[in-house]
């Protein structure tokens, strides 16, 4: 196998994009992408996208995408896991370079999710649970993490406030990033008053409904200095798993078991442990998920994810800042392309490029991308070649 | 929702029909092809208790159209008796009194309408017991 290095990350605006297509969202990111690799060719392509046929209508991005971005006659391959199709075309990417068969990889995230609406993106994110012994009994998305909160507060002692305190967080952090969708603050009192959606989490627990994409270009690692001048960024490890994908088929609801052993599977790999990494950026989907994935990722103690919000463990300037990008929650999530903005931001982390919101010397990055209820997980480890 | 996908599902739905494995006696709801503890393909057909647990729980505020004439409504994981879990509402019961650990007992409901001129679908709930 081939070592493999980030050479050139980008992405597009995100938000309610009234005007702007799927196709231009993505050739956006792309070409933000080729213009900071300074590639002058791509060998082949994958497109993380959730449900481009429920959202807008239009399957075949493959055909659509590298045709648009002017590409056409490449290999390429979109790639579907729910809320972690960005991850996992990544990691798709990461595998097709380090096996020799392509050079230069594109790998894009996008989802365009305002062309439909409320209860029709209600309806098309539902399908990452499992329609017929689930969904079919009235339970949403929320729903199904509400009752993940409710066993973490029963068996942890885990808190209203603590919960809330990811929200808050993570929006400090957002506010911190022009790319944000809601780059502002809120408090845990906004968080408590909200609207509530299903008991215990309210609105602002919610992450939003978002336009965006997202690109990075990937290369064997020889091959980096060729093209980019800025610093390479190398993958040191990839891991990913699955779990079932009803919540009620698993023993303990509040472990997420695909990203315990993902993570696993990238620190082996990359041959560290959650204590050598500097920054993280995970699937904050709802509050309750960071918390349940922070202990999955041995950042913090079992039971010990609620506490380290509150705390400021998890914070910019804590022991191990996550989500500095404003996470899903601020940042925004168009379920595609997120997987694939967690790799551009570690990678501008690494690269001291990420201004105001920059953790200081971080030389190792991890991102966590996950579909459902957890149901599928890919983690990658990023660090300074 | 197409007619075949309904019915497809009724013995399930209607009679809480499970798969109990041959080798390990694993019961698996619903019934699969393979089993996931030892892999083994022969399966009794058996019907799962009523009785069961609340394990956790939400009240739905905010719910798909099809359910939202009921809203707000709560849903949680019950735990049957013999250890398999579904995801179900639990009804007739104050939405504040609905606690995890609560006793329930599955009935037969109907869960949704599909549209003005859809099939009306069926299925399984739970209610509390004192």
């Amino acid at each position: 196998m081939r070592e493999v290095a980030v050479i050139g990350v980008g992405m597009s605006q995100w938000g309610e994009l009234w005007k702007k297509s799927l196709r231009e969202i993505f050739v956006d990111a792309a070409l933000a992408a080729i213009g900071d690799a300074g590639v002058d060719r791509v060998d082949s392509m994958y497109v993380g996208c959730m449900s481009s046929g429920l959202f807008v209508g239009q399957e075949h991005l493959a055909s659509l995408l590298s045709d648009y971005l002017g590409v056409a006659g490449i290999p390429a391959a979109r790639v579907e896991s729910a809320c972690a199709s960005g991850g996992v075309a990544f990691r798709s990417g990461y595998i097709e370079v380090a096996s020799g068969i392509s050079d230069i990889v594109l790998v894009g995230g996008v989802e365009k999710m305002t062309d439909v609406s409320g209860d029709g993106a209600t309806y098309a994110l539902a399908t990452a649970a499992d329609q017929e012994y689930e969904g079919y009994h009235g339970v949403t998305f929320p729903g199904l993490y509400a009752m993940m909160a409710n066993d973490h507060m029963r068996r942890f002692g885990t808190t209203r406030e603590q919960i809330a305190h990811v929200a808050v967080k993570n929006h400090k952090h957002g506010a911190m990033n022009p790319r944000a969708q809601y780059p502002y603050e809120i408090t845990v009192e906004m968080v408590l008053k909200s609207v509530l959606v299903a008991d215990p989490l309210r609105i602002l627990d919610c992450s939003p409904i978002t336009d965006g994409a997202a690109a990075a270009i990937l290369c064997p690692l020889d091959m980096a200095e060729k093209f980019t001048k800025k610093l390479v960024v190398r993958v040191a490890g990839s891991g990913s798993s699955t779990d079932t994908i009803a919540l009620h088929d698993r023993e303990d609801f509040t472990e997420f078991a695909a990203t315990k052993r993902a993570s696993e599977r990238a620190y082996k790999m990359a041959g560290v442990g959650p204590s050598d990494i500097s920054v993280a950026e995970v699937h904050d989907c709802f509050t309750i998920a960071e918390i349940c994935v922070i202990e999955a990722l041995g950042f913090v103690k079992r039971g010990e994810g609620g506490k380290a919000a509150e705390s400021g463990l998890t914070a910019l300037g804590g022991r191990i800042p996550v989500n500095t990008s404003g996470g899903l929650k601020s940042k925004g999530h168009p379920v595609g392309a997120t997987g694939v903005a967690q790799i551009v931001e570690i990678t501008e982390q690494l690269r001291g490029e990420s201004g105001k919101r920059q953790v200081k010397g971080a030389k190792r990055g991890l991102t966590q991308n996950m579909g459902g209820t957890g149901g599928s997980t890919v983690v990658h480890i990023l660090e300074v070649a | 929702m197409f007619p075949a996908r309904y019915w497809r599902e009724i013995p399930q739905r209607y009679r809480l029909e499970a798969g109990k494995c041959k080798v390990c006696g694993k019961t698996c709801f619903p019934p699969r092809s393979k089993c996931p503890k030892c892999g083994n393909t022969t399966f009794d057909v058996i019907r799962l208790p009523e009785d069961g647990v609340v394990r956790t729980f939400t009240v739905i505020r905010v719910a798909p159209s099809q359910f939202s004439e009921q809203a707000p409504y709560a849903i949680g994981i019950v735990e049957l008796d013999g250890g398999v879990k579904i995801t179900t509402q639990i009804v007739d019961c104050p939405l504040e009194k609905i606690h995890i650990g609560q006793k329930v007992k599955v009935e037969f409901r109907r869960i949704q309408a599909d549209g003005s001129a859809g099939i009306l679908c069926y299925g399984y709930k739970c209610v509390p017991v004192s």
